[in-house]
């Protein structure tokens, strides 16, 4: 895991805590630490307190606790119109009595800053977004899409280091979502921008970010490139919140050499990788992806192999989906490439099942 | 379509056929019969709307009654002025063909009697004498003076027709000389029947109007009025002095030896009478004199004439303080104007009174809309709590507080900012009224300023601040714009309040603070001069709806929310 010291970080939380109501804390000891140019993801179910740390960072929200800081410097006290953070609201937060080229020159007035170099300003970054043509438009008059990108425009008109982004692409289509996820990573990319990207849908956070933050229950439950977080969850909330899992229950049995040995609920006993296992007799659930799940294996000694019952056959196009019952878990699925001699199950059928045990990891039984 | 292949074609009316047609002809698209698709669209909708009618029906009907019936009520009296035509239409007649210049013709005398002498039985003479005094100070005393002075005129005759015969005083007679037989079979008939159900309408005999065409009118209407309004036997009614004044005329003027009906010998003495010389007669002219010296003056005819039409532009003239005269539209005197004065006040001072509402009102609704749910409607209650209290109290409750020896003048004087002597007058002034007003309209403003307010995110203000505006310039290039839809409901709201507010003014205003609406209640109920209160009325009316059409223009009505 990648920690960038306190000293060299962009920006940092150290020990934050919130709570609005005095009673429970809605951020519990947050600590990150970003270096310059990182696009970093927030990313967690609704009310896991994503909104409250990037509020905490815009300056609309104080932390109960702890102190957070900005190319080095404590920002607790700096309110939020002196921080240059940029900032793009879920609703886009346009104003609507001012033309799409007046809430791009908004910022640029007040920072003073001269008609001729507003105007020329305005006009690139309506150019950056591809909206160029519509400066003279009110927002209402824009669609969805439009209005996101002029958002983020807005954003960026006044060159801040460092912009924040509140499920920005919420309200938007899929289709349309994908072309801005990838529009937004490539700007920010290439001005070189620090960004903090808050959203709960996981396929934007591991396409979009350098690094991902699973957020749950007021705590940063993982912090990971994308890769390393679906590769090696650090515990089963990650495991299941970040892409699909499956999840076998039993005990640990043995615990030796970067291997465990765990004893199913159904009996069976499978070897597996001891993520956060420390001692025999912990209960544990072992995680498997569902690629990686072989179907009448051939994977040699080191494999595990299971008895399992087919309960279903989904043909999805480029894959099939095949939810079998194993070891007690009636909702086993498996994943398998639509190739021409792919066996194509049907439900009833008895197969076997099989993993290679680094792919298995015994996580906390939560 | 002949020329169309396929098995699927075949002629009459099918939505495919419809559609080809209505490509092929690229008119106006059809519906499956062939009938355009707009007229079939809007058949589909009337039921719809038909039953959306029946429904707000109720209310429409409500509103029509309550609302717009006294407004066009109200309209309408401010130019009617059908009483002088309707009580001297004979006068109205004869001044219709004169200049105006010095006096007019002995004929405007004669008619005029007449038509005093029947407006006098009525009643009427002085609610017309009323109605010219509006116009014309002195008309008030002179009609109700010519009302009683005239009769002399009519006695003079009756007396002398009387001493020739006495029949000349009596109902039968004059029936007989007048009516028609067949009618005065009937009546006497009703009359034996005893008076059940109508009273037989008179009619003159036939020939009548031909010999004696004054008598024979001012008989019937001596009939029409005894018959109709006092619902009196007529034979038991011997004819007014006016029938006699008439005959006489009739007999100077005209040959009645050729008549051979009923009662010809009577008339024919009076004829002699009347011809011989030492019967005394009366001038119109001198029996006017006689009453008044005024009739011998041009204005009051000149008057007449000049509001003898049925409809009058006198009443909204007065108004805006000029009068119609002879010569023209003029200026009334300057000790006499009035209501442009209190139309400037009452619009002045509701425009410092909305203005102290927004003032007042703006900081109290933003936090209204700013602060946590509990301690809004808390703060809510008491923005209403005012609105719970009787009007009058919260008037009466201003004038304790503002008097000379009331609650404020008692403190400025404990602290020693005001002199004993010298203590503030804030109370039966603009000053009182302005406070007063702005405190009990208030209301009217928060609560669409609040409710305007309430629905604008917080995440505007938000953005506004995270793109480097301080807490001014958020407040005033985006968070004020957007509340002014708010600040424009609740100002017409008060606006129009005040403009015709009634109460506050009276109760408070003394003399110099009171609107333009005291004057029109005035004139409702106490001067009883309701076209000038309607006329006033009107302008008002007028005044609002063209604010409201220049608001309109400025600042655009759907930019008003009211919530
Ligand atoms: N202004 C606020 N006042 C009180 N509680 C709040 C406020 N904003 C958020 N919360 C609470 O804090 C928790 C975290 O909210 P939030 O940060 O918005 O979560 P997320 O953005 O991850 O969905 C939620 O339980 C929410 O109810
Ligand atoms: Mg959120």
């Amino acid at each position: 895991m990648p920690d960038t010291g306190t000293s060299d970080a962009f920006v940092a939380f150290e020990r934050v805590q919130k709570s609005y109501d005095g009673e429970t804390l809605v951020v519990k000891d947050l600590n990150l630490n970003m270096p310059k140019g990182e696009f970093l993801t927030m990313l967690g179910p609704s009310g896991s307190g994503k909104t409250t740390c990037l509020m905490m960072l815009a300056g609309f929200e104080t932390a109960t606790h702890g102190e957070i800081k900005l190319d080095g410097v404590s920002i607790n006290n700096i309110p939020p119109h002196k921080r240059g953070i940029g900032m793009v609201f879920q609703n886009y937060a346009l104003f609507p009595h001012m033309t799409v080229a007046e809430n791009l020159s908004f910022p640029l007035e007040v920072r003073k800053i001269g008609k001729s170099e507003r105007e020329k300003k305005v006009m690139r970054a309506l150019d950056m977004v591809e909206m160029g043509a519509f400066g003279g438009r009110r927002p209402a008059q824009l669609s969805g899409g439009q209005q996101q990108r002029i958002a983020l425009a807005r954003a960026l008109v006044f060159e801040p280091e460092l912009v924040l982004m509140d499920e920005p692409l919420g309200a938007l289509d899929k289709q349309l979502r994908e072309k801005m996820q990838f529009e937004i990573t490539d700007l920010a990319h290439r001005l070189g921008i620090t960004v903090v990207y808050v959203t709960h849908d996981q396929t934007e956070a591991l396409t979009m970010s350098d690094r991902v933050a699973v957020f749950d229950d007021g705590r940063i439950q993982q912090l990971a490139p994308p890769d390393e977080l679906y590769e090696a969850p650090q515990n089963s909330f990650v495991a299941q919140f970040i892409g699909e899992n499956n999840t076998l229950e039993g005990v640990v049995k043995e615990i030796s050499g970067g291997r465990c040995t765990v004893q199913l609920d159904g009996g069976e006993v499978i070897d597996a990788v001891p993520v956060n296992v420390s001692k025999v007799g912990e209960r544990t659930r072992v995680s498997i992806r569902p690629e990686r799940v072989e179907v009448n294996p051939d994977l040699g000694e080191s494999a595990h192999t299971l008895k399992a019952k087919v309960k279903e056959f989904i043909y999805m196009g480029d894959i099939f989906r095949t939810r079998l019952s194993v070891a007690g878990n009636e909702d086993f699925v498996i994943k398998t490439r639509n190739r021409p001699d792919q066996v194509r199950l049907r439900p009833g059928d008895e197969v076997t099942i099989g993993w290679m045990p680094e792919d298995c990891r015994a996580l906390d039984a939560q | 379509m002949s020329d169309a292949t396929g098995p699927d074609t075949f002629d009459g009316p099918t939505p495919d056929n419809a559609l080809r047609q209505a490509q092929k002809t690229s008119g106006p698209m059809l519906a499956a019969d062939g009938t355009p698709l707009k007229k079939s669209l809007s058949r589909a909708l009337r039921r719809q709307k038909m039953r959306a009618l029946m429904l707000i029906a109720p209310l429409l009907l409500f509103v029509l009654i309550t609302f717009i019936a006294p407004i066009a009520d109200m309209l309408f009296r401010s130019v009617e002025n059908q009483i002088v035509s309707e009580t001297l239409p004979l006068t109205t007649e004869e001044l219709g063909s004169w200049d105006g210049e010095g006096m007019p013709p002995e004929a405007a005398f004669e008619a005029a009697y007449y038509d005093i002498f029947l407006a006098a039985e009525r009643k009427e003479h002085t609610r017309l004498g009323t109605r010219l005094n509006y116009e014309l100070t002195g008309a008030s005393s002179l009609f109700r003076k010519s009302g009683r002075g005239l009769d002399d005129i009519g006695e003079v005759y009756q007396d002398q027709f009387e001493d020739l015969d006495e029949n000349w005083d009596e109902a039968l007679p004059w029936l007989e000389l007048m009516g028609d037989p067949e009618w005065l079979a009937e009546q006497q008939e009703w009359v034996a029947e005893g008076e059940e159900g109508r009273q037989p309408s008179f009619e003159l005999s036939e020939g009548t109007a031909d010999i004696l065409p004054r008598t024979a009118r001012e008989f019937a209407v001596f009939a029409e009025y005894t018959q109709d309004e006092e619902r009196d036997n007529l034979l038991d009614e011997e004819p007014w002095s006016a029938v006699h004044t008439a005959l006489y005329q009739d007999l100077s003027s005209g040959d009645v030896s050729s008549y051979s009906g009923p009662r010809a010998d009577m008339l024919q003495a009076a004829a002699a009478l009347v011809a011989s010389p030492d019967f005394e007669t009366v001038s119109f002219l001198d029996g006017f004199e006689e009453v008044d010296e005024d009739w011998m003056e041009p204005p009051i005819w000149r008057t007449i004439k000049l509001y003898s039409p049925n409809y009058t532009s006198g009443y909204f003239l007065n108004s805006i303080d000029m009068q119609l005269t002879p010569d023209g539209i003029e200026a009334r005197p300057e000790n006499q104007q009035i209501y442009m004065l209190l139309f400037q006040r009452t619009l002045f001072m509701s425009l410092v009174i909305t203005f102290s509402c927004i003032l007042l009102g703006y900081p109290v609704a933003y936090i209204l809309s700013n602060l946590p749910m509990r301690s809004a409607n808390l703060l809510m209650i008491l923005v209403l709590l005012p609105f719970w209290t009787s009007l009058l109290v919260r008037t009466s409750a201003w004038k304790v507080m503002l008097q000379q020896q009331g609650v404020i003048n008692d403190v400025l004087v404990w602290i020693g900012l005001v002199a004993d002597d010298s203590r503030l007058t804030m109370i039966n002034n603009q000053f009182g009224t302005i406070v007063a007003m702005t405190h009990i309209l208030l209301p009217f403003m928060i609560l669409p300023m609040y409710s305007v307010m309430s629905t604008i995110p917080p995440s505007y203000v938000r953005a506004a601040k995270s793109l480097g505006a301080t807490n001014w310039t958020t407040f005033w290039r985006v968070y004020f714009p957007q509340s002014i839809p708010g600040i424009g409901a609740g100002s017409i709201l008060v606006f129009i309040l005040s403009i015709g507010y009634y109460i506050t003014p009276e109760i408070v205003g003394g003399t110099t603070g009171t609107f333009i609406s005291n004057r029109i209640a005035y004139h409702i109920s106490s001067s009883l001069n309701w076209g000038l209160a309607a006329a006033l009325g009107a302008i008002l009316l007028a005044v609002v709806l063209i604010l409201y059409w220049a608001y309109d223009r400025i600042v655009g009505i759907d930019n008003v929310k009211l919530g």
